[in-house]
């Protein structure tokens, strides 16, 4: 097991405390809201998007440290990026924090590799993962999304909060 | 031998020796990650003593078989092994008779016996449930499904900021619609020890029956069932150190014998025929099927173990570390303790400025300290508090200052890494 307390990187605190691309979009084409109900992380996600390129992306919400860097880095890391680019890095992120991911294969994570601790934190895991799969959401245009609803496609039973 | 046979032949050792308790436990002498485990997650779960595991080992090695059933030698040694456990339960609780105490799953399967058996059988449309801010989920959710069932309506007991009860606010909820009070003996989430009695004595006053939800006062606590005058009372094993699977409803037998059956099956019948099922009497009628036999002799033998070391003693050195946690609490700059109750069990709820319940709870986690960090299952309490979730450090006998103390360190150490 890796050393959990690797989570917490200098790099992971630095957005926890300065997150980058925080707030809202004046002028977004696409929304979307996440919430845990478990642990009552919030997120907000909105978009400048064409339907092929993400032009801008910011987001809001009360969170833990490992949910609010996660969201402040993959805004940084989609912003720019085509849909097609953007949603393999959702699934990479996804496999990543839950141990599908092989690190030594072929991907596109750069430095989103210091989230990969959280796998050996089962009841941490979607706290990474929420903010992608409420931007997976927003490319889809669907308003709103939990980690709880069933018909969640990250939906797994990790344990109550 | 056990620490508490060594203690108990030695009377002029001190009122309360933890560390030899803490030797009964061997799941204390663990380490986390190269750490001594520091656990302080007991609201959620207590940990078990040598002597209860030496008890489970006993029955399933020689003396396992269905009760109530077989007339050879382990059915009845078994039946009469779980007999014994309820006698055990019995005086425990200071119950008059062992027909009243019924063996449940735990405290949740306990209130929905309760809700179904008495609920579903009497509360009519119009009626009023009260039931308080400081209830557990498992309090709340039966009455709500009875509720909706019914056409009934429940009224909530507000707190204050400290976490206590509003005491004229409960006496002004009852009137005529009035039919029944579910009140927690103390809060999960906060600690604040309520004046159940008081209450109950307001509540019969009005002719409306009570049931204590006492998950977290039997395990600190001396409980008297008779002195509380209550008409049910509620508690699981697994928080008092006996094993998971295992609970108790006590319920007043006159009240028992009105009530219809929660589960059909087998054990609690007389004779059944396809016109017609005689049910069989209390505590009978409420335990269908193949009781937990195994967890209720080993709660039996959680019972002896507290009850040679005093429940009086328990509470008073849980007492001293909850005033020593608490000092060195709010000594902390950026801490804040939730729920502040004059009287309190060890439950310390707290928030720390700028970082969220998860982070504290895996970084403490990492210094091999245990607490629970959530809603507690209790989400009222902490929309009351404005907060989404908050770190929880419980305590038992077994925990020592040394812990306290390496909880305030871990702390510390939490706001250094958020600095």
């Amino acid at each position: 097991m890796a050393d959990p307390r690797a989570l917490y990187q200098e790099v992971i605190l630095d957005h926890n405390r300065k997150p980058r691309n925080y707030g809202a979009l004046e002028h977004a084409s696409h929304h979307a809201e996440g919430d845990n109900p478990l642990c009552g992380d919030h997120i907000s996600v909105s978009l400048d998007f064409d339907g092929e390129r993400i032009g801008g992306i910011a987001f809001q919400g009360e969170s833990c440290a490992i949910c609010k860097a996660s969201a402040s880095m993959m805004t940084v890391n989609v912003k720019g990026k085509t849909r097609a680019d953007a949603e393999t890095l959702i699934q990479e992120f996804r496999d990543m924090a839950t141990g599908k991911l092989d690190l030594n294969s072929h991907h596109h994570i750069g430095r989103l590799a210091v989230f990969a601790g959280v796998r050996d934190l089962p009841t941490r895991v979607k706290c990474a993962i929420l903010p992608w799969h409420t931007l997976h959401a927003a490319l889809n245009s669907v308003a709103s999304i939990s980690t709880e609803a069933e018909d969640d496609p990250m939906h797994a039973s990790i344990g109550d909060a | 031998m056990t620490a508490i046979q060594t203690a108990l032949k030695a009377p002029a050792a001190p009122a309360f020796d933890v560390e030899r308790i803490r030797a009964d436990f061997p799941i204390l002498k663990l380490e986390i990650g190269g750490k001594p485990l520091v656990y302080l997650d007991n609201a959620a779960s207590s940990q078990m003593p040598q002597p209860v595991i030496n008890r489970l080992v006993r029955y399933q090695t020689t003396q396992h078989a269905n009760v109530n059933r077989g007339v050879h030698y382990l059915s009845e040694t078994a039946t009469s092994a779980y007999e014994e456990a309820r006698g055990k339960v019995q005086r425990f609780m200071n119950a008059r008779e062992d027909r009243e105490v019924i063996f449940t799953s735990g405290t949740t399967d306990a209130i929905n016996l309760v809700m179904h058996g008495y609920g579903r059988k009497f509360i009519e449309p119009g009626d009023e449930i009260i039931l308080t801010t400081l209830e557990h989920h498992s309090n709340i959710v039966p009455w709500q499904m009875l509720a909706e069932e019914k056409g009934a309506k429940i009224r909530v007991v507000p707190i204050n900021d400290s976490g206590e009860l509003l005491i004229d606010e409960y006496e002004k909820l009852f009137n005529a619609r009035t039919k029944f009070v579910g009140i927690t003996h103390v809060s999960n989430a906060l600690g604040t020890i309520n004046p159940v009695k008081r209450m109950i004595a307001f509540a019969h006053a009005h002719g409306v029956p009570v049931l204590v939800d006492g998950a977290q006062a039997v395990p600190h606590m001396k409980v008297d069932v008779q002195d509380l005058d209550c008409d049910f009372y509620a508690f699981s094993g697994h928080k008092l150190c006996g094993p998971t699977g295992i609970g108790v409803l006590y319920g007043n037998a006159a009240l028992l014998e009105r009530m219809q059956p929660f589960k059909g099956g087998g054990d609690m019948i007389l004779s059944v025929t396809f016109e017609k099922t005689t049910y069989n009497t209390i505590p009978h009628k409420f335990e269908a099927g193949t009781p937990p036999i195994a967890a209720a002799i080993g709660l039996g033998a959680a019972i002896d173990y507290l009850s040679a070391i005093g429940m009086d003693a328990i509470g008073a050195h849980e007492s001293d570390l909850l005033e020593y946690a608490t000092e060195q609490m709010n000594r902390l700059r950026g801490v804040r303790i939730i729920g502040t109750a004059a009287k309190k069990a060890a439950v310390l709820s707290f928030a720390i400025d700028g970082v969220h319940p998860h982070d504290v709870g895996t970084l403490l986690n990492q210094d091999g300290i245990a607490v629970r960090t959530g809603h507690h299952c209790a989400q009222p309490v902490m929309q009351r508090f404005r907060v989404p979730a908050t770190s929880r450090a419980s305590f038992a006998f077994y925990n020592s200052m040394a812990e306290v103390e390496a909880l305030i360190t871990g702390i510390r150490t939490v706001q250094k890494v958020f600095a």
